[in-house]
């Protein structure tokens, strides 16, 4: 039993299973960048799943659209992991043991070694030579014998070492970190506070409850972005206001510029407008409602719904009849196209705008507890008859005329306010990572770059070899053998 | 400005196919240098043995070899110069798109050749297949790639893009010019296999194995590969951590597996395990070889399969 264990343990940690494992992890990384991944756009996995009804099921159920998270992913990496340790720790042993080790007696004739040349002077002048080139040096007997390129195997020891600070980098952050997405609209009402429910979207590590989350509030005062001609952006940068703790200011927030608060990052990642829309209904009570729409193109073609589920309610009474919800399905382009077919915006500022609007009336659906989205209509109500278009579609311009509606009711499109996306983002793993990243180079560049050798003189002769390929040894030979100072220093 | 550059790049790639020509003609006159009396047993069979006939041709070779690394100098000088106008012209690092990567990874490639040829002048006739690659590359560049001088999108305007992107270019170039040998290592190699021991004239070598007698020796090639591997590595490792650390400031988040990333790190694997494999004495070295040339493939299909049809955070190829 034992000795099953021991061959496996030795099968393992061969090079040749390190060199499969690696070939199998490129492998295995591969269907990652070619399916959609849920840790990436969990949109594009569910409009695969839905345009491949017959493939997209067996794929998931083989982790395909969590390639990186797939428990034969894992199981590669922690196998490869555990063939490194072993790997490295009686390597570990060794070089703690050469470092203290005395060297080895210098042989009988040195010159029977790969590279040897003579030397017309004593054991002592040439040890002098070699510790001013930095050798470890031992004169024993009239010979000398010298070591050098220890940091070769300590800077590969280091490298492999660092991976598993990597690693640990990981770990930690999938337990600890969490993020969230939310959209803020410009303004004081617009402000968004750290708590989970004010998250569009948001996931937690394994080790994070909802109240680990640090205390602070962002408000959008102004958004700016600039475009050439073509619509290229050239910048995006919101002015934000932040309160963080007890310390508030402010921030001008570009995609490479976060905001680092407490305990939290803020990233800039999307823009776009929120039309504001004023509803009058029949009793002439005044509605306002300020919408973000999402937009489609690089244009910023948006589309989006205002609602206003409390319009028609009696004063009176404080009810409604039935059926007297109010909800407008838009699109709003910053920049009318001079072709008012197109029906998309032909460039991404406010230059020439239009709101393109088609009014629904009856029951928008939303006391029924399901939830829906807030930038579209219920397709149900509107299938079923319970939520019925009025009139013809209508385009109405900022502060331009009102739209009246066949009741009387009228609705006017005061003007927009800017919104950005952002993500929260906190991940306690990112200076183990930074650290085992500064580790791992630090320990490749010797390890591929320093070649162990050693040099021994008995008699006037002197012989070279070096543990790995290295064809600059003769030169280096020559050079400490040239070089006239060095035999005046004694050490 | 930028149309200075637009036509650099034309006589840059005209200035590399001329040179290519005068490779070949020294790579077809002059006689093999793999195994040179073998060559000269072939000669003496073939006709009458001569002192003079023999040497013209090789002083010819020599000269059009001369000729071809000057051009080579000249030619990388244009290219220089296309990547400085086109740097002055947009006002910035001229690494924004998939064409200034392209035509600035093959500067590296040219400039790395000419390091080692400087090196090493006994090498200067593998300059065709240098100067091959590299015009094909830049080719597809000049044609399918170009993209007019612009400005930056807001995700690329940070100081990272000297850094990242510029580390990610050098080590493309230099894993190219890697890639040469390593494919002429495994022709010399088959070269070698068939004609040990065989008088030459009585094995009949297909193309490409054929092209193995003027080759270097396989050993030199093989270490030539690995030594241009073993200085890219480190750098493709820093074009990875600098991605991941400006990854962090702009996204949020240090790595987060989209399709770039996830070929810089499967190339990084590959590569390592080339590393790994050229250390271990039970692997055969045309394996690791193989190895090597893999590597190759996934830096290629990073930067054409993923640029053109994958979309990723990464899609700034401008096309």
């Amino acid at each position: 039993m034992v000795a099953i264990v021991r061959k496996a343990w030795r099968q393992l940690t061969s090079m040749r299973t390190a060199l499969v494992l690696l070939f199998l992890l490129a492998v295995a990384a591969v269907p990652g960048s070619l399916l959609p991944q849920r840790g990436v756009a969990i949109e594009k996995v569910n409009d695969y799943l839905k345009n491949n009804p017959g493939a997209g099921p067996w794929l998931d159920r083989f982790y395909f659209f969590d390639v990186y998270s797939s428990p034969w992913f894992a199981a590669i990496y922690l196998l490869l992991f555990t063939s490194l340790v072993g790997c490295i720790l009686p390597r570990l042993r060794t070089q703690a043991e050469a470092l203290f080790r005395p060297l080895p007696d210098a042989p009988a004739r040195p010159e029977r070694l790969p590279v040897s040349r003579t030397f017309d002077g004593t054991a002592e002048d040439f040890a002098a030579r070699l510790k001013k080139a930095r050798y470890r040096v031992a004169i024993r007997d009239g010979a000398v014998s010298a070591e050098k390129g220890y940091l070769r195997e300590t800077g590969n020891l280091l490298f492999h070492s660092a991976l598993i600070v990597l690693l640990v980098g990981v770990a930690l952050g999938s337990w600890y970190g969490w993020h969230g997405n939310r959209l803020i609209v410009a303004g004081p009402d617009g402000e968004f506070c750290n708590t989970l429910q004010q998250y569009d979207e948001y996931g937690l590590g394994a080790r994070v409850g909802a109240s680990d989350l640090p205390e602070f509030c962002v408000r959008l005062d102004s958004f700016k972005a600039s475009y050439l001609d073509s619509g290229q952006p050239l910048s995006f940068t919101a002015n934000v206001g932040y309160l963080d703790g007890a310390k508030e200011g402010t921030h001008r927030l570009k995609v490479n510029e976060p905001l680092r608060l407490n305990g939290a990052n803020v990233y800039l990642l999307a823009n776009g407008y929120a039309p504001i829309l004023e509803y009058t209904d029949k009793f002439g009570r005044k509605l306002t409602t300020t919408v973000p729409f999402l937009n489609s193109d690089p244009m910023l073609t948006s589309s989006g719904v205002a609602v206003f589920p409390d319009a028609n309610l009696d004063p009176a009474t404080g009810k409604r009849e039935y059926g007297q919800q109010i909800g407008f399905q838009g699109v709003y382009l910053p920049t009318k196209p001079a072709d008012p077919s197109v029906g998309r915006s032909a460039f991404p500022t406010e230059k020439d705008p239009a709101l393109m609007l088609v009014a629904y009336r009856g029951d928008l659906g939303l006391d029924n507890g399901i939830p829906s989205s807030v930038y579209s209509l219920k397709q149900s109500q509107i299938d079923s008859g319970r939520l019925k278009p009025v009139g013809e579609p209508h385009m109405l311009v900022p502060g331009g005329e009102p739209w009246k509606l066949d009741d009387g009711t009228t609705v006017r499109f005061l003007g927009t306010k800017s919104w950005v996306a952002v993500s929260v983002r906190h991940d306690p793993g990112e200076p183990i990572m930074l650290t085992g990243a500064v580790l791992l180079l630090a320990g490749l560049l010797p390890s591929l770059a320093i070649r162990r050798r050693r040099v021994f003189y008995r008699d006037g002769q002197v012989g070279a070899l070096a543990k790995n390929e290295y064809p600059g040894l003769g030169a280096e030979l020559d050079q400490l053998l040239r070089d006239k100072d060095a035999s005046e220093v004694r050490v | 400005m930028s149309g200075l550059s637009d036509s650099l790049l034309p006589v840059a790639i005209l200035v590399y196919t001329l040179a290519m020509l005068g490779y070949a003609v020294e790579y077809a006159f002059s006689s093999s240098r793999g195994a040179p009396s073998r060559q000269l047993v072939t000669v003496g069979a073939g006709g009458p043995p001569s002192r003079t006939t023999e040497a013209e041709p090789r002083n010819r070779a020599a000269l059009g070899g001369k000729i071809a690394l000057v051009l080579t100098w000249l030619g990388a000088a244009a290219h220089l110069g296309t990547i400085v106008t086109r740097g002055i012209a947009a006002e910035r690092m001229p690494l924004g798109n998939m064409y200034e990567f392209v035509v600035f990874g093959c500067f590296v490639a040219i400039a790395s050749w000419l390091g080692i040829v400087t090196r090493r002048p006994n090498l200067r006739h593998l300059g065709l297949y240098a100067t091959l690659v590299v015009v094909l590359l830049l080719g597809i560049a000049a044609t399918t790639l170009f993209t007019p001088v612009g400005p930056l999108v807001p995700a690329l305007d940070s100081y990272w893009l000297a850094i990242h992107v510029t580390a990610a270019s050098i080590s493309s170039g230099v894993f190219l010019i890697g890639f040469v040998p390593a494919v002429l290592f495994l022709i010399r190699n088959k070269y070698e296999r068939l004609t040990a021991g065989v008088p030459e004239r009585e094995v009949y070598l297909k193309f490409p194995v054929s092209l193995g007698a003027k080759l270097p020796r396989s050993e030199v090639l093989e270490r030539l590969t690995f030594r241009i591997h073993v200085f890219a590595f480190p750098i493709w490792t820093f074009a990875g951590i600098s991605g991941a650390i400006w990854a962090e400031a702009a996204w949020g988040r240090y790595w987060g597996w989209d399709p770039k990333e996830v070929w810089l790190f499967i190339s990084w694997v590959v590569y390592a395990g080339y590393l790994h494999a050229r250390a271990t004495p039970s692997v055969r070295r045309t394996t690791a070889i193989w190895i090597a040339i893999i590597g190759w493939v996934t830096m290629l299909v990073n930067l054409f399969g993923i640029n053109f049809m994958v979309e990723g955070l990464h899609s700034y190829a401008g096309l």
